[in-house]
């Protein structure tokens, strides 16, 4: 176990980069706490699985220094940083058995046989695999393979950290709330640190206490998921987090309020106050589910034209227009949905602003 | 159920019933046909019965050539699928040297095999080839180097020749199958800190499984089969220490004419062969998944 430090890392995968866009991790200092849950989330190809791999040492870093507990361990290779890694399809040694695969790990750095037993005994019981053990690993059910390969990754007690390469993708969906449930029992009973990547915002903000979201390369919000959700820093966290994403509308300022096309929207004062200072083009942002929908004008409600309903089952997603910006609104399955008119409030402490895609409150 | 009123979608698999009738069905009755008969000429045949395959099985050259060619497809096996899977794990990945390995590795499978046994013959003369005048002039051997002098010069020279020529198809067939090896794996085994003899043993060697059959069923039966080699290298002497059931096939059927029992004989070959490559393909099918078989 061990505090991970990321000091300056950088990754280009092709010699000399030039521009910041040759890079697919641009500078990076973050701090992984010794025994945290942290998931890493972002769309495919936004560098998640690079860092991880810098990370694990799979990746020698362009520039930078990874730091295990203070120690320098850029140089060092996988094998010696004593880490884990698990990755997105399951890898097996085929001709052994569940056992051997289990223990592999741990006999390839001299575990003695009892150790290894109790340990891989430990794992198998915790993962489901027990009945398992003797059989050949090559036959199994593809969630089963995961799962070997998952219970390589943890049963080592003494890692510096578990990494997690979207693990779960292949697994049916039944069962991989099992086993995300199962990763969090883990990571409470044994204090691991567990890095988890991902592209699905459900598994990562079930599974993690700190979220870290990735965008282009870069490390763009780090924090609970109710940080992420409720205080987006940058309009692609908004965008990216919540289903669906945030409404962002073009604005200006005038005075304590927004207006959109000529429509005026009510802003908390200390927000207005600080947009008046910001440079770079305004946004405003609403989640949908903070959108009030009213059948009738209200105070402070601002016209809309409905055009969709759609029925999500346990909600509802409306989706209005207002002066050709399109809105969406999610409101609760039983809530009333008014026809062709609607009016929309934006409540004021929810209504967030943006300037150049950055939050300002 | 309706029936139909005529089965004319019979005729459409016709043209591949004629196409391997003429191929192989009505060749392969030709020979059994002269097997059990004596023919001496149109209309003139007597039936033996079995008594050319009793014959052939009696035949003590023949159970010299089949010695033979036993020793040397097991030495085909034994050098060149070591040798085939060292290279293989021995080409670089990626870069011009994957390309430039690949195709000097496929050069001599171009070759036609006549032509490759007439480039050995002049690469081991004693009075012009390379190899020949370059190891007679070391003094090592106590009989001077030509590949007809002794048997044991005929069998290196062949030996040699053949892991020559058919090594590289190896070597393809197992950097194919390397190559098809998820990164992901080596990733797995770099964290489980396996050294790179289990990486060999326990990923590499299992996922090279259904090519290294391939490549050791080919060898077998190629090697098992092998005529125009020894052919042009030594015509199957010096006495009859290179003849291998092929030649000597080819001696009794068009040599001393003796059609017979020759074709009794070609059954026979036809069945071992056929045997062999049953008993490897099942071995390799079983006892690959637990361990090597190379």
């Amino acid at each position: 176990m061990a505090r991970i430090e990321f000091d300056q890392i950088a990754h280009a995968y092709y010699p000399n980069p030039k521009e910041i866009s040759d890079y697919a991790l641009k500078e990076i200092n973050t701090v992984w706490e010794d025994g945290g849950a942290y998931a890493l989330l972002g769309p495919s190809g936004c560098g998640k699985t690079t860092l991880l791999n810098v990370i694990s040492g799979l990746l020698k870093p362009s520039r930078g220094r990874v730091l295990y507990d203070g120690i320098d361990v850029t140089a060092l290779p996988p094998e010696k940083r004593n880490i884990a890694q698990v990755f997105q399809f399951p890898v097996l040694y085929d001709t052994m058995s569940v056992f051997d695969n289990l223990a592999f790990p741990l006999k390839n750095r001299g575990f003695n046989k009892a150790d290894t037993s109790r340990r891989v005994h430990e794992v198998a019981e915790i993962l489901d695999l027990t009945p398992d053990l003797n059989k050949k690993a090559a036959g199994l059910s593809a969630d089963a393979k995961q799962k070997i390969s998952l219970g390589r990754g943890l049963v080592r007690s003494d890692v510096a950290a578990v990494l997690f390469d979207e693990p779960l993708t292949v697994i049916d969906p039944h069962l991989k709330w099992h086993l995300r449930r199962k990763l969090k029992e883990i990571h409470e009973q044994l204090k691991l640190t567990l890095i988890y990547v991902t592209h699905d915002q459900v598994e990562a903000l079930t599974f993690a206490d700190q979220v870290i979201l990735m965008y282009e390369g870069e490390i763009v919000q780090i924090g609970t998921p109710e940080e992420l959700f409720e205080n987006p820093r940058h309009k692609f966290v908004g965008y990216f987090i919540g289903s669906p994403g945030m409404n962002f509308l073009p604005c200006t300022l005038e005075g304590q309020n927004a207006r959109v096309d000529g429509v005026t929207i009510a802003l908390e004062p200390e927000t207005a106050a600080l947009g008046a200072e910001a440079r770079g083009v305004l946004e405003l942002g609403i989640r949908p589910m903070h959108l009030e929908v009213h059948g009738s004008p209200v105070d402070g409600g601002v016209p809309v034209t409905m055009k969709a309903v759609e029925d999500q089952g346990s909600f509802k997603i409306l989706t209005a227009t207002l002066n050709g910006h399109t809105l969406l609104a999610r409101v609760p399955e039983e809530h009333p949905v008014p026809e062709n008119q609607a009016w929309l409030r934006f409540p004021p402490q929810r209504t967030k602003l943006f300037a150049d895609e950055r939050l300002v409150r | 159920m309706e029936k139909w009123a005529d089965n004319k979608a019979w005729f459409l698999v016709l043209p591949v019933f004629v196409v391997v009738a003429f191929s192989a069905i009505i060749p392969l009755m030709t020979v059994v046909n002269y097997s059990i008969q004596d023919i001496f000429g149109p209309g003139n045949a007597v039936f033996v019965g079995t008594e050319w395959f009793k014959q052939m099985l009696t035949d003590t050259r023949l159970h010299d050539a089949l010695g033979r060619q036993f020793i040397f497809s097991g030495l085909v096996l034994l050098i060149e699928i070591p040798l085939g899977i060292l290279i293989a794990l021995a080409m670089p990945k990626k870069g011009w040297g994957a390309s430039a390995s690949l195709v000097t590795l496929a050069i001599p499978l171009l070759i036609p095999w006549n032509v490759i046994g007439t480039i050995w013959i002049i690469f081991t003369r004693p009075d012009i080839g390379l190899f020949g005048v370059g190891i007679n002039s070391l003094n090592l051997l106590d009989v001077p180097f030509d590949h007809t002098a002794r048997p044991s010069y005929a069998w290196a020279t062949l030996m040699a020749m053949e892991v020559w020529h058919w090594t590289p198809l190896v070597a393809l067939l197992c950097y194919a199958g390397l190559r098809a090896i998820p990164e992901a794996y080596f990733q797995a085994a770099k964290i489980d800190g396996a050294s790179s003899w289990a990486v060999f043993h326990y990923i590499q060697l299992p996922k090279m499984r259904g090519v290294l059959t391939i490549a050791i069923l080919l060898r077998w039966m190629d090697s098992f089969l092998i005529y125009a080699e020894p052919f042009a290298l030594t015509g199957g002497g010096p006495g009859n220490s290179t003849t291998f059931l092929s030649i000597y096939l080819v001696k009794l059927a068009t040599g001393q004419f003796d059609l017979g029992p020759a074709a009794a004989f070609s059954l026979i070959y036809f069945l071992i062969v056929l045997l062999f490559c049953f008993i490897f393909y099942q071995a390799l099918l079983n006892v690959g998944k637990g361990e090597k078989t190379s």
